[in-house]
């Protein structure tokens, strides 16, 4: 789950890192009152869960209350990058004499956390990592010993901060690393972090992405979650306990199990079709499921016909045909689906299907037979 | 031969007593393998038609002996399970459990290798099957038998569609091995890949990647330097888009890393078969060991 900027700030402060104090603002006067209530100047900042803000205009310096209620005007209700801004954090502008940057990254590669820091903050650090890799010093932290003090110090001069800073920014980055280790964050990111000219050490900005598999430990986190860039498909999926990504093209697909999924959505793809969506109906599928599935592939009105890809392990193929059958019974939808069932019970389940005759129901027998019957349907209508 | 699982595994199973630990136990069982003990804490002395019931993995190892772990206690407490399991000293756990913390996977990670004494397969995997010996997990066993192809995969349907095709082709299997879909898998491609080289049954090793991650990088720059028997891979998820969780929590493409293409090209440029489809492995397959099919169905 990725936070917003200020869900991130909130996360921060509870863990001693220092942020500009600000509050968030759904509306004009909202945001007003609270930029009177800071004083000025402040800052005005789109929250919404996506780079480039700045560049787009989402984030504004505002010197007094009129050219604060222009910029919530502004910004609220605009379009970032295909995300509209509902809401605004507003915060004390600070004073800035550098732009650092730190982080903590869950590396699954080395199987460690690794804590990274560097001078040149305030831009694209992918671009730093292409361009100039050793301005960032990186480390990998043993998750059994944890951060300690020298972790700190070994960054901070490896990276060159500034010497006065170097306890700080080492105190800084300890905090970073229990937000990263208490929250159960796989991303901790500060870009910029910056030292101001009273040389203070704040968190100017905040990007974390917390584990969802984990929220259950942290039932204060689970509100955080952002709908509102949510697609209503992926929302809809998501209440029904599916598992859901939604696509560009019109094949609908769906199949049990995220590899054979990702595997069915390249096979149409080979085949020249483009699929719709992700849909994993999961393993041991029953029909009530697979309806429910049906309703939410079909919710997209891009659809114009759908595969179902089904090798059956503990999903028996029987139930998978009866969820369909069941589903035609309630929305009869008006597009044309490909079966194809292999797997446990999957005679039974072909057997169903043919004693229904749906109509404009296509069985196959292969997964490449079934990919390029879908991709003729969907191109004839 | 084969790897990890056979005649001489000794099963025990934290979980025994849930719904699905029972169900998937006395199937494993049913298909052969020696299932010796289950752990539910508070359940001590009852059995499960006839497989004894411990508190505790120390006192399941005491009084069977068991050598291999499955784990299929809820999210919540699977992590616990797996080091309970590896503090009784159990040389092999298989953990089945969907949807473990990620944090709670590093700890693990690093705790079974800093002790060096226990190996874990998946979380998050469908387990391993040694046609004609063993089956530890829900992989279903009737599609697959014995033969000299080695699987490892980190999906579980998919290695079953793997399978299928390869099956359709004459082939049969050594071992497959499910590592799982989650970002900290206990092992690796390149440990299995590793130990299917040293069987001496296995003479094709097919690995099944998805998007996400470096394992296929990695597992290419092992097999270039390590393999002698020929490999074929098969990469899922080319038309992921970034940034979008494809069903398992280990699939994701970020920014431009971990994405299919490149995990392909990477195998490719180290000598190793990449298959387009689950079609294209089984044809690749073919090709390098020979139709297994007998001619009489050839016609």
């Amino acid at each position: 789950m990725d936070l917003l900027e200020y869900q991130g700030k909130q996360l921060f402060a509870r863990h001693g890192v220092p942020v500009p104090s600000g509050m968030p603002a759904r509306t004009v006067d909202e945001a007003v009152a609270v930029a009177d209530q800071i004083g000025y100047p402040c800052v005005i900042k789109a929250q919404v869960q996506i780079g480039g803000r700045g560049k787009a205009g989402g984030i504004k310096l505002a010197k007094n209350q009129r050219e604060a209620r222009a910029h919530a005007e502004a910004i609220l209700g605009m379009d970032i990058r295909g995300l509209t801004v509902h809401e605004v954090w507003v915060e004390g502008a600070s004073e800035i004499a550098s732009e650092y940057y730190a982080s903590v990254i869950f590396d699954r590669s080395a199987k460690a956390p690794l804590v990274m820091l560097s001078t040149m903050g305030g831009m694209d650090i992918e671009a730093v990592a292409e361009e100039n890799p050793a301005a960032i010093a990186r480390l990998h932290v043993d998750p059994l010993l944890g951060f300690q003090d020298f972790h700190g110090r070994r960054l901070a001069y490896e990276a060159a901060v500034d010497a006065d800073v170097v306890r700080p920014v080492g105190a800084l980055l300890t905090k970073l690393y229990r937000v990263f280790v208490d929250e159960e964050a796989t991303l901790v990111e500060v870009n910029p972090m910056v030292i101001t000219p009273e040389r203070e050490v704040k968190a100017l900005d905040a990007k974390v992405t917390l584990d969802d598999n984990a929220l259950f430990r942290h039932p204060e986190n689970a509100g955080l979650r952002d709908i509102s860039g949510e697609d209503a498909q992926e929302r809809m999926a998501k209440e029904r306990g599916l598992i859901y990504v939604k696509l560009d093209g019109d094949i609908g697909v769906l199949g049990n199990g995220a590899g054979l999924v990702m595997s069915t959505l390249d096979v149409v793809a080979q085949a020249g079709g483009t699929p719709a969506n992700f849909l994993d109906a999961g393993g041991g599928s029953k029909a009530e499921a697979i309806t429910s599935a049906v309703e939410v592939i079909l919710s997209n009105p891009k659809v114009r016909a759908v595969l179902f890809n089904i090798f059956g392990g503990i999903t028996r193929c029987d139930e998978v045909a009866r969820g369909l059958i069941e589903a035609f019974a309630q929305i009869n939808p008006e597009v044309p689906f490909v079966v194809r069932l292999d797997g446990t019970n999957d005679q039974e389940g072909r057997r169903l299907l043919a004693e229904a005759n749906l109509p404009n129901v296509h069985t196959e027998s292969t997964m490449d037979g079934a990919a390029r019957r879908v991709v003729e349907l969907a191109a004839a209508r | 031969m084969s790897i990890l699982v056979d005649n001489d595994t000794k099963l025990c199973v934290s979980g025994i007593t849930g719904r699905e630990g029972t169900f998937h136990s006395l199937r494993n069982r049913a298909y052969g393998t020696q299932v010796v003990a289950g752990v539910t804490p508070g359940k001590g002395g009852q059995d499960v038609e006839g497989i004894p019931v411990f508190n505790t993995f120390h006192e399941a190892v005491d009084a069977t002996g068991t050598n291999t772990a499955m784990i299929f206690v809820p999210e919540r407490f699977a992590a616990d399970s797996i080091l309970e399991a590896e503090d009784a000293g159990i040389p092999l756990i298989i953990a089945i459990t969907e949807g473990i913390p990620a944090h709670d996977e590093l700890r693990v990670y690093n705790i079974l290798k800093k002790n060096g004494r226990s190996r874990l397969i998946g979380p998050n995997c469908p387990g391993i099957l040694s046609p004609g010996k063993a089956n530890v997990g829900i992989i279903p066993a009737a599609f697959f038998s014995e033969g000299n192809v080695g699987v490892v995969s980190r999906s579980g349907t998919l290695t079953y569609q793997i399978g299928n095709v390869l099956a359709q082709s004459g082939f049969g299997n050594s071992t497959i091995v499910g590592i799982g879909g989650d970002p900290v898998p206990g092992t690796d491609f390149i440990d299995v890949i590793g130990l299917f080289e040293r069987d001496p049954e296995t003479e094709l090793i097919v690995m099944c990647g998805e998007i996400g991650g470096d394992a296929e990088e990695r597992a290419a720059e092992f097999i270039a330097a390590n393999v002698t028997k020929p490999v074929v891979a098969y990469i899922a998820g080319f038309t992921a888009p970034p940034g979008k969780t494809m069903g398992h929590a280990g699939a994701i493409v970020s920014g431009t890393r971990g994405t299919a293409a490149a995990k392909a090209e990477m195998l490719e440029s180290k000598g190793v078969r990449v298959g387009r489809t689950p079609t294209g492995v089984a044809e690749a397959a073919v090709s390098l060991l020979g139709d297994a099919r007998p001619a009489s169905s050839l016609a």
